[in-house]
């Protein structure tokens, strides 16, 4: 059933080309909705999520190496088809106002969304990559055509990195696929590569895969890239593709090189660790909205890295838990930073907005950026805290001596997103009036309830992903020595 | 009944931010009312006699990280949640303002009863975070120059006084595989985490709740919230939310780590006294009402800690001076709950009649409203610890316990005595007596409706301070309980 996510989507997609202008946010919705309803009855109906279940396997170019088109899920894929059903839904909902070109936009958007599912069910490794490198083109597209502030350079900065490290990736992967003699991921993850090639190829694959998921000192492109994507771009990029490297590396990267990962983690934790701090620090003095928000994806990124870095049961699941949290939460915070405040006010200048008064102006933008930033913090009760206290626990067992470096890097976080916070929307110094603008519409508003409930509900029920994330964190090759 | 207790002031908040903005002060008042008399059923159905827990309520919530739903009350949770449903109206009817500082007081108060009655530490860091972010928004109303920059300073010093508390207990957590208090305060004796680790988590436990009390020398944040935040939430602020830091110490510090409280407790004793002394000579200096006033408050919570420091450390083992030094901190707390609001509120009135609160702002008032004086004068007494008011029963018995305890502190800190005097009968003379000030309007006497507020406020200050012993009666068994730690 799953598999329809995928199919619905590129189905969505190609009739967005031949269906008139007026129809088009509605398919898109319509589309977006189906993946998320399909998503979720998966995961809410899924009865052995510890194993990666077979859902469809069709030989694709059986004479090279037995590629087939083979998707297969458990409780990991689920979980991320869900937020990126959410960040899918929310992301049509937030750019419910795009007028230029609209089927267009729509289609490039349904690609990323359903690249991005693909990239999460696949089972075959060929078929992974192709998903993988799907989803780059129509993200440069999205920025270059439809974005703002220095778009081209932001768009050009965004592919040439995740080219670079889509190369990094296959430089392993072929002769692992080839040695192994299959591209079956089920195969490939009880198969043991000898330990001088796992030596080699797991750095080289796990940076491929963290340059996507902007691993300190790679992430520049991040902040850049997210600020000139329009709306639904950010939310998409934050939301999902970032998470894409973070799957990669866990499913792909550590699952088939296990020895290889046991050697290199101790450096991956530092460079995580690094990130969090160094990103938190470098929001803290940001003007732009955008780049504070670019900044705080890097340094909660940094979270999941070091999540998986502990190469421990609680820690490995905490990292699923903080993508699905991220996911969420990033996708609010560029809706309000993107949508609510930047199409009324034109600007994302902190300084500037703190003299707007735009908590009186628009009070329900205000009352959302509270509680993503909240959330955001890690502020018990939102989807952010779950998923940092795991992180932690796991953290606690592996690298005792990081916990304190990683209670600043939390210090730091709130005191950004305070400051963010407090300019944006609370900085009603100025003696002028509130700015006259548009009320929040109703697409906006629906959008960001959706998003808020999620981060809430995982955030006072966390039991209800970890259920599923755990088996199958158990169940994988690096967590026994 | 107690998800009842915390889940009352939330519906509240949320009738309160969807029902139209005319009815939202009467609609607040109406959800404290009822949380008010949820809390008085809570009583009535309270075993004064048992030392335990009690209605005890818990559900399976994240098992794979050790976090329940854990609730139940003793005595002294019992008396926290009196406080709060006394200071939140009191709080609310003092402050007459719009829709969202009605919500978020509300949140606030569901907040303070979901830390006070919480006994898995998840769920208890869930409640205690959860007040942060409508402390912090509430501050930032006062409007002030400096508002937003005192309520992120609250925030920030809170956040990271948190954020150290909670990776000290994870450390816990990974070496007792549990959040529950009950039971790490049944494994304490042996000793919670082995090897220096020990002192890290319990110096960053200590932390964290020394930034919320505040404790010399974290106290830096204080007198700034309180000052530009708006009356009615300086009132809660320093009536009960700094309770909370005190809480902290008598559910997360004082029963788990006896041993590590034995051998720091003489620098802890010290910096209590610290407290007291400098925070008295501090406020002795202030010319502004509202910073004499948070300067104090910082003085008569280091009273609260001395109290707990003295039995942590003490060379005597007497049960007598335990329980007397014990039930005088929660005495103290309750105590200066409701006198430390009182006299907010007055400040608050003075501002409101003048649009000034320096101490020499003002003069004469004595003839001009001799009402107002009068009740003014009844909290400043009580602060001050006038035998009879209630001010003076928790301060005299931390002394006559912790004496015997540690008598060399108990004899300094005796000195900040003398200082808060000093200090609150130099503020009465400037305000009520000498000559009349000039001023451009006149200064009307207390109105109906804010006798009406302070009246009720001025009994409890008079009852307790004449018949205490309805209040030693809830959280006496608990007391007797905890002194058994360490005699």
């Amino acid at each position: 059933m799953i598999a329809w996510t995928i199919y619905a989507t590129f189905a969505g997609a190609l009739l967005l080309l031949v269906l008139p202008r007026s129809a088009a946010r509605w398919l898109a919705l319509l589309t977006a909705a189906t993946g998320l309803a399909v998503s979720c009855a998966a995961f809410f109906n899924v009865t052995d999520p510890g194993t990666l279940k077979n859902i469809v396997q069709i030989p694709w170019i059986p004479s090279f190496g037995g590629m087939s088109f083979h998707l297969a899920a458990d409780g990991i894929s689920l979980t991320m088809a869900v937020v990126t059903g959410l960040t899918g839904v929310g992301a049509v909902l937030f750019s419910w106002n795009v007028h230029r070109r609209q089927n267009e936009f729509f289609f490039w958007l349904l690609l990323v969304i359903g690249g991005s599912y693909g990239v999460f069910l696949s089972a075959d490794l060929f078929l992974f990559f192709v998903f993988y490198e799907l989803v780059i083109i129509p993200k440069y597209l999205l920025i270059a055509t439809w974005g703002s502030t220095n778009k081209a350079y932001g768009a050009m900065k965004l592919t040439l990195y995740s080219f670079f490290g889509g190369a990094l990736v296959l430089i392993p992967l072929i002769p692992a696929c080839l040695s192994a003699g299959t591209f079956d991921l089920q195969l490939l993850s009880v198969h043991v590569f000898p330990l001088a090639f796992q030596a080699w190829a797991f750095p080289v694959m796990f940076l491929g895969f963290a340059v996507l998921a902007a691993i300190w000192p790679l992430h520049t492109w991040a902040p850049t890239g997210h600020s000139a994507a329009p709306t639904a771009g950010s939310m998409l990029l934050a939301g999902v593709v970032m998470k894409l490297g973070a799957y990669g590396a866990l499913r792909v990267a550590m699952n088939l090189f296990p020895q290889g990962f046991q050697s290199w983690r101790g450096l991956i934790a530092i460079l995580a660790i690094i990130g969090i701090c160094y990103a938190a620090a470098v929001a803290l003095r940001q003007r732009d909205l955008k780049f504070v928000i670019g900044y705080s994806s890097v340094s909660h990124m940094g979270f999941v890295l070091l999540g998986l870095a502990t190469a421990q049961r609680l820690g490995v699941s905490g990292a699923v838990l903080q993508m699905f949290s991220h996911g969420v939460i990033a996708g609010l915070l560029f809706a309000v930073a993107g949508r609510m405040i930047y199409e009324r006010t034109h600007t994302r200048d902190l300084f500037a907005l703190s003299e707007m008064k735009l908590n009186r102006a628009i009070p329900f933008a205000a009352f959302t950026f509270v509680v993503a930033s909240a959330a955001s913090m890690g502020i018990p009760g939102f989807s952010g805290f779950a998923a940092e206290i795991t992180i932690l626990i796991g953290l606690w067992h592996a690298y005792p001596v990081l916990v304190p470096v990683a209670g600043i890097g939390m210090a730091l976080t709130a005191a950004f997103t305070l400051r963010a916070l407090r300019f944006s929307f609370f900085g009603d110094k100025s003696p002028a009036p509130p700015l006259e603008c548009l009320p929040i519409t109703l697409a906006e508003k629906c959008g960001a309830s959706l998003l808020m409930a999620a981060t809430l509900a995982v955030g006072l029920y966390p039991k209800l992903l970890l259920d599923r994330i755990l088996p199958c964190v158990d169940a994988m090759r690096f967590l026994k020595p | 009944m107690i998800t009842l207790l915390i889940l009352i002031p939330l519906i509240g908040a949320v009738a309160v931010t969807a029902l139209p903005r005319n009815c939202s002060r009467p609609l607040a008042l109406l959800f404290t009312l009822a949380s008010a008399i949820a809390t008085c059923l809570l009583w009535f159905r309270f075993n004064p006699g048992l030392g335990g827990l009690q209605l005890i309520e818990r559900h399976a919530w994240i098992p794979a990280v050790g976090a329940e739903y854990f609730t139940g009350i003793d005595g002294i949770s019992l008396l926290f949640l009196l406080l709060t449903s006394i200071i939140i109206p009191f709080a609310l009817l003092a402050e007459r303002r719009e829709r969202s500082f009605c919500a978020l007081m509300l949140v606030l108060q569901s907040a303070l009863y979901g830390t006070f009655t919480a006994q898995n530490f998840i769920l208890w860091f869930l409640f205690y975070e959860m007040s942060l972010l409508p402390a912090f928004l509430l501050i930032r109303m006062g409007g002030g120059a400096y508002s937003s920059r005192s309520a992120t300073k609250f925030f920030v010093y809170t956040f990271l006084g948190s954020a150290a508390m909670l990776l000290g207990f994870l450390a816990i957590y990974l070496s007792k595989g549990t959040f529950d208090f009950v039971k790490l305060a049944q494994l304490a004796p042996k000793g919670l985490v082995s090897g220096p680790i020990a002192w890290v988590v319990f110096i960053s436990i200590c932390f964290g709740l020394a930034v919320k009390v505040p404790l010399f020398p974290f106290h830096t944040w204080l007198p700034d919230a309180y000052t530009s935040a708006p009356t009615g939430v300086s009132m809660v602020l320093t009536g009960i939310l700094s309770k909370m830091g005190v809480y902290g110490f008598a559910r997360l510090v004082l029963p788990l780590f006896p041993q590590e409280l034995k051998i720091a407790g003489p620098w802890l004793l010290a910096l209590a006294v610290c407290s007291i002394v400098f925070a008295a000579l501090a406020a002795w200096a202030q010319t502004d009402l509202k910073r004499m006033i948070a300067y104090l408050s910082v003085s008569h919570l280091g009273y609260c800690m001395l109290g707990f420091f003295a039995v942590a450390s003490g060379s005597s083992h007497s049960a007598i001076d335990i329980n007397a030094a014990l039930s005088g901190v929660f005495m103290q707390v309750f105590n200066h709950g409701i006198t430390a609001a009182a006299l907010f509120y007055f400040a608050g009135l003075l501002e409101k009649r003048f649009g000034l609160r320096g101490v020499d702002d003002f003069g004469g008032l004595m003839q001009r409203a001799p009402v107002f004086c009068a009740f003014m004068s009844l909290a400043m007494f009580s602060s001050l610890g006038l035998p009879g008011l209630n001010g003076f029963i928790g301060e005299f018995l931390i002394f006559k316990g912790s004496f015997t305890l540690a008598a060399l502190a108990s004899s300094v800190a005796a000195l900040g005595l003398l200082f808060t005097a000093v200090a609150l009968l130099r503020a009465m003379q400037a305000l009520f007596s000498g000559p009349l000030v000039e001023s451009k309007s006149p200064f009307p006497e207390l109105t109906a409706r804010e006798l009406a507020v302070i009246a009720p406020i001025s009994i409890l200050m008079l009852w307790i301070g004449i018949t205490p012993q309805f209040l030693f009666n809830i959280f006496n068994s608990s007391v007797v309980q905890m002194s058994r730690l360490f005699s």
